[in-house]
């Protein structure tokens, strides 16, 4: 498909159980040959080459654009690492605790250099189940970091009890509907279900993910390919197909967040008014987007149409046509800080193909 | 006509250039390999990062991802200097031996009595000396910092928002160019750094970062890559290029030039695309011949010997050869 070099960005708050990750993922025998791209060498244990230090260096641009904003660093490691051909399977960049990962996404959109040989893959956080509740108080990068993710590691879930980790679950689902979520104890995650992923890869994009807007959505099929059997994590299924709960009631048994998700649902869109709308509305309240991702059936078109975007950064492509049983119909979910829930739908609904 | 010398080494070129007037080639891989007058590999790395001819001609230092800078000649390589678990991302030869090279925030000056130490609160990307060797700057996050390599005397901070990557002098010392993140040059004209106002030159209109700078005979013109042309701004005023419009040569429809390299003797420039293509284009006329015909990756370092009658090139995948030119 590509042979640009996967990357996985690995981000937590402080505590989250990054260092075990990478400790596991450097030591376990998976015949894959990573390279980490560390802040400090710090806790990894293992005394391992591929590892590379680099100081976190966040560029803006000359004209000031948030969106813009790249990890400079990166630029250079990751040209660097793969100047060297079929030197690695992948590269996996931890972000320190208290990092945006914004800018560590966006280097892989925005910088040409980088997308010509490298692939953002997922962006996979870890949360401290135990402390999660307390840093959406007075840590609003940790919420950031699962708002941004396409994988939520809850970890550390035997330090708190069931109805914490249930509650909990709910928080994050409210935060994030699109990630997929996992717990671990001691970072103890298959790792199948942290690297490769494909969570930008528009031609993967939503294909397996089983949470994407569907909470009433019946006809998907909730197959996972991978074999749970070989690992002693769990994998949630709260929002299934089979859940016919209310999720809005969750909303009282959940903690307070100040990230967003706005889930847009409709039939077929009018692809001249659909494209000046999401290009309008991502380059105006781009800052407050952290992701979008959507399926959108266009009138008169027989191929689905998938989006994806970070901040102001919009991407699109066919992805492949419609089946015979599927039913044509858009879905759309933006996640974000201070966006106006009555705006985006009312200009959502005026793209509606008539 | 010209006639090539062609080798195929597997590994992106990151330095082609001349030690004692023979070919030399620098790998990604680490090794250093002179082909000509009784081939010879050195392995000077285990992964290099960085490269530049010394200004006697008679070796090259590499940085590499060993923490190591070495200086290569046929003979073997030599440890100049050792950073434990850094990255050598840049190095840069300066007049009388001298030797910078850094890692991260740090740039070290290495001379024949002693090593310095100059730290900077954002990472260096690129470094070069003036060309009496007095000072160095460092291209860093919102501009250029400006050391005296002796004394104790503080550095001159030139600020430019934005990320500058490369750095480079002119020939008469009188300005500095920086290569950005984005797709611009920018330049201070140094005869006039204190009053900040006025010093300033801003290059852009690049469809892509402008990587390589080459300043062509008695630095009148600075060619620089980053366009479907080889762009080459008029420094011959007392205001360097500003109000002028760049000359553009060798301009393709279909391809972008990575790589340039002025002529030591004429007004020529030496332009390599990232389809592998190499010409040669006068800057008075922009008259134009084809040295190499498309390879399989981009040219990634362009070189002419002393006396203008070889060009050394390199290729991201690993081709490089020796173009001989006779009129």
């Amino acid at each position: 498909m590509s042979d640009r070099t996967p990357v996985t960005v690995l981000t937590g708050y402080l505590g989250s159980g990054k260092t075990t990750l990478l400790n596991r993922i450097l030591s376990d025998e998976h015949g894959k040959k990573y390279a980490v791209i560390v802040n400090e060498f710090g806790e990894i244990g293992i005394d391992n080459d591929l590892i590379v230090e680099s100081d976190e260096e966040i560029y803006e641009m000359n004209n000031g654009c948030v969106c813009c904003t790249v990890r400079g660093d990166l630029v250079r490691v990751v040209q660097g690492l793969l100047k060297r051909k079929g030197r690695f399977d992948g590269i996996l960049v931890e972000t320190t605790g208290l990092a945006d990962p914004a800018p560590v996404a966006q280097t892989f959109f925005m910088d040409d250099d980088v997308r010509a040989k490298a692939q953002l893959d997922a962006v996979v956080a870890l949360v401290d189940a135990k402390h999660f509740p307390l840093r959406l108080n007075d840590a609003p990068e940790a919420e950031d970091q699962v708002a941004f993710a396409d994988v939520v590691i809850l970890n550390k879930t035997d330090l708190v009890s069931d109805d914490e980790l249930t509650k909990l679950k709910a928080t994050v689902r409210k935060i994030n509907p699109h990630a997929t979520i996992h717990t671990a104890e001691r970072s103890n995650i298959g790792l199948d279900e942290v690297l490769d992923r494909g969570a930008f890869d528009l031609d993967r994009i939503l294909e397996d993910d089983p949470h994407f807007l569907d909470v009433h959505d019946h006809d998907h099929h909730h197959d996972h390919d991978h074999d749970h059997a070989h690992d002693h994590h769990h994998h949630d299924h709260e929002c299934g197909p089979d859940c016919d709960h209310e999720h809005h009631k969750l909303d009282a048994d959940t903690h307070d967040v100040s990230v967003k998700s706005i889930s847009l649902r409709a039939g077929e869109m009018n692809h001249e008014k659909f494209f000046p709308w999401i290009n309008k509305i991502t380059q105006i309240d781009g800052p407050d987007i952290l992701r979008l991702k959507g399926i959108i059936a266009f009138a008169g078109d027989d191929d689905r149409f998938v989006v994806q975007g970070v901040h102001m950064i919009v991407e699109g492509d066919h992805q492949r046509p419609w089946h015979a049983d599927e039913k044509r119909e858009t879905r759309l979910v933006f996640i974000g800080r201070n966006l106006d829930r009555e705006k985006i739908e009312r200009t959502f609904n005026a793209c509606i193909a008539a | 006509m010209p006639t090539i010398a062609p080798y195929d080494f597997d590994e992106h070129v990151e330095l082609a250039g001349f030690v004692d007037d023979q070919p030399v080639f620098a790998l990604v891989d680490g090794t250093v390999r002179f082909p000509t007058a009784g081939e010879t590999v050195v392995e000077a790395h285990d992964g290099l990062l960085s490269a530049d001819i010394t200004a006697d001609g008679k070796s090259l230092v590499t940085g590499g991802e060993d923490g190591k800078v070495m200086r290569v000649t046929r003979q073997g390589a030599e440890l100049i200097a050792e950073q434990e678990r850094k990255w050598i991302d840049v190095v840069a030869c300066g007049p009388n031996g001298a030797v910078g090279f850094g890692a991260g925030r740090t740039v070290w000056v290495a001379t024949q009595d002693a090593i310095k130490q100059f730290d900077h609160e954002r990472a260096v990307e690129g470094i070069a000396f003036a060309p009496k060797g007095m000072r160095i700057a460092c291209a860093r996050y919102q501009g250029v910092s400006l050391h005296w390599v002796a004394g104790q005397s503080a550095p001159v901070n030139l600020h430019w928002d934005g990320a500058h990557t490369g750095v480079t002098f002119s020939p008469d010392g009188r300005y500095i160019v920086t290569t950005m993140v984005e797709n611009a040059l920018h330049g201070w004209r140094l005869d006039n750094v204190k009053t900040a106002e006025g010093t300033h030159m801003r290059m852009a209109g690049y469809l892509a970062k402008p990587k390589s700078l080459s300043w062509s005979r008695k630095g009148r013109y600075l060619a620089s890559s980053g366009a479907p042309s080889a762009v080459c701004w008029p420094f011959t005023g007392k205001q360097g290029p500003m109000g002028q419009a760049p000359r553009e040569l060798g301009t393709r429809s279909d391809a972008m030039v990575t790589q340039v390299a002025c002529h030591p003797i004429e007004d020529v420039v030496a332009i390599g695309f990232d389809d592998g293509t190499i010409l040669a284009a006068k800057i008075d006329d922009a008259a134009e011949v084809q040295l190499r015909r498309s390879g399989k990756g981009a040219v990634s370092t362009l070189a002419w010997d002393q006396a203008g009658d070889r060009l050394v090139y390199g290729s991201e995948e690993g081709e490089a050869g020796v173009i001989s030119v006779s009129e």
